[in-house]
């Protein structure tokens, strides 16, 4: 009896290891690990401890929220993947790259694949919207047409086509909130990184702009954005990582 | 696009940009480096005069050199013998002479100057003319005017011996001695030259050095900006050398101005002078050659200051 059992365990695990076996096989083409936290852990200069020994990962084509209270760590978070911030140990993984080991000269190139926007917008107030927008194809040495035929589409999808050659300036704060968003994916980078986008936004329009990340996800991008909207949050339905004073203290999976 | 699948960024080689897109923001950032020089003109135009005036002084001074170089060379350049031969001796045997010499292994050129032709040149240099004519017969004797092959010390001294000796000569002396005096000081004076023109090099890119410091602090956010949507530092520091560029080459033209005012300045007295001596002396000034050096070399120091102060100070600007 005990010796059939044991053997159905182990056709079972047989079975498991040509599973794993195939998946590290077509690793590759889909299901690798996109951002991949394992026991990380940043302290600033100052010695105040922002993150703790944070595990989780995310897979391609995942679209995930990551909350928690103000000063939690999320946008220490999405700076680490970003290398605008060093952990201070454990280990990050982004699209294969362990970062540790990603060479200095290299980081520029770790970030043109990686479309972040952020809480305080960061925009050249000398430039126009679209000059803005063209940012990081002016960087990758696109052709002119191309440029403007990228950057008005994306414009247009953030809904500031007319907008074009205003300075950000004159622009508000949701406004410029979307400039940031379009320049954010106008490469069309496999990660999307948004620290707060809907901040600013009044109800609609912060629907509007999710939407517009879900398409994005649709077409295969990785999203990770930082959020207090809880509501919105719960609206969306996605799995969400919960910050607490630097410590991951909850993983969770919408119920279906 | 599918994003379906995205190899690891590591081995990603990203696709080379087009070559005339290069080419057009190679061309954007001449001209939007230029622009932002002229959009402050005044303290634009204070940095290249500082750069210009440091560059102007070598050169001014190094085209002095040369004009004192050339009167000299005007004049016979380096030592020469003049070997004053005896009354008794015809025009016949003078030639005999020089030919004989020019074999010597030390002279590099003979020129006989009978007492005929030296007395026109008498005649026209002194100015006397006609008084001249009163005299019954040439008092002149003739001169052979030796070119030693060095200008060595020992091997012209030796000569100049030699040359004593001989039956025909009455006197021989070096011509001009006070000239080759002057040519071992003018070595003197091009040292100097040379190190002061060192000197202001280094001055000229610690301006610059400083101008684009500045300039980077300035645009710090922008900077910041750049690096965080994945420029390279070749591509922030790039503008930053088209302006240190600019700077050096406006500053040349600044250079050159001062030193065409200056010597255009000098032209007048300096003619007034050379007609006394030596009428065929032409002030020599900045030709094309050296003009496009001078701004090719304030150009080149205006790139060198600049790389070398993004290259320190781009390194500090992390974005936050
Ligand atoms: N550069 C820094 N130096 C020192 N401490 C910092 C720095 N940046 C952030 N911190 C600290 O780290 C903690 C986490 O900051 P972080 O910006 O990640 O929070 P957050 O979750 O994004 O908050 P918010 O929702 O307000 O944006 C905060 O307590 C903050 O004081
Ligand atoms: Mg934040």
């Amino acid at each position: 009896m005990e010796i059939k059992n044991n053997d159905k365990i182990s056709n079972f695990q047989l079975f498991f290891a040509i599973i794993e076996k195939l998946n590290s096989f077509f690793i590759h083409i889909n299901l690798h690990n996109m951002i991949t936290f394992s026991e990380v852990s940043k302290r600033y200069p100052g010695g105040y401890q922002a993150l703790n020994q944070v595990n989780f990962h995310l897979k391609q084509g995942d679209m995930v929220f990551l909350t928690g209270h103000s000063g939690a760590g999320k946008t220490t978070l999405l700076r680490l993947i970003a290398l605008i911030e060093h952990n201070t140990s454990g280990q990050i993984v982004v699209n294969g790259q362990n970062l540790s080991r990603l060479p200095t000269n290299r980081i520029p190139y770790l970030r043109r694949r990686i479309g972040m926007t952020f809480q305080e917008h960061r925009l050249l107030f000398d430039r126009t919207v679209f000059d803005n927008v063209a940012l990081p194809l002016i960087i990758a040495g696109l052709r002119h047409q191309e440029i403007r035929r990228r950057v008005r589409a994306a414009l247009d999808k953030v809904g500031l086509l007319n907008k074009e050659k205003s300075y950000p300036i004159t622009l508000s704060a949701g406004q410029q909130q979307r400039v940031g968003i379009a320049r954010a994916v106008i490469n069309k980078p496999p990660i999307l990184l948004a620290d707060e986008p809907t901040g600013n936004l009044d109800p609609a329009l912060a629907k509007e702009i999710m939407r517009l990340f879900m398409q994005f996800n649709q077409v295969g991008v990785t999203v990770l954005i930082a959020s207090h909207a809880l509501g919105l949050i719960k609206s969306m339905g996605r799995r969400t990582l919960i910050l607490q004073q630097g410590n991951l203290i909850g993983d969770t999976y919408p119920r279906r | 696009m599918n994003h379906s699948t995205h190899p690891p960024i590591s081995h990603r080689k990203a696709k080379p940009p087009p070559r005339n897109a290069w080419l057009m923001h190679y061309l954007y950032l001449l001209f939007s480096s230029l622009g932002l020089i002229v959009r402050t003109p005044l303290p634009s135009l204070m940095t290249a005069a500082v750069i210009g005036i440091a560059l102007a002084l070598p050169t001014g001074l190094y085209l002095l050199l040369e004009n004192v170089q050339q009167v000299s060379s005007g004049w016979g350049g380096a030592a020469q013998i003049s070997l004053f031969i005896k009354q008794e001796i015809d025009n016949k045997q003078v030639h005999a002479l020089a030919d004989q010499l020019y074999q010597h292994p030390d002279i590099s050129s003979v020129q006989v100057i009978t007492p005929t032709e030296a007395l026109e040149e008498y005649r026209t240099l002194s100015g006397f003319g006609e008084s001249l004519d009163a005299l019954e017969h040439n008092p002149l004797p003739a001169v052979l005017v030796i070119q030693p092959i060095t200008n060595e010390e020992i091997t012209t001294q030796n000569l100049l011996n030699s040359l004593k000796q001989l039956r025909e000569v009455e006197v021989a002396q070096f011509d001009m001695l006070w000239l080759k005096r002057l040519l071992a000081m003018m070595e003197i004076v091009r040292r100097g030259v040379l190190i002061l023109a060192i000197l202001l090099a280094l001055a000229v890119l610690l301006v610059i050095g400083n101008t684009i410091r500045l300039a980077i602090y300035n645009r710090r956010d922008e900077i910041e900006i750049y690096k965080l949507v994945g420029a390279t530092d070749a591509f922030i520091r790039r503008p930053f050398l088209f302006t240190g560029f600019w700077y050096g080459l406006f500053g040349g033209f600044i250079a050159w101005l001062f030193v065409n005012t200056s010597f255009w300045f000098l032209q007048g007295p300096v003619k007034q002078l050379t007609t006394l001596y030596y009428s065929q002396f032409e002030l020599l000034t900045l030709n094309v050659l050296s003009s496009s050096m001078l701004l090719l070399s304030g150009a080149s120091l205006g790139l060198a200051g600049a790389w070398l102060a993004v290259g320190r100070h781009l390194r500090e600007i992390q974005p936050r």
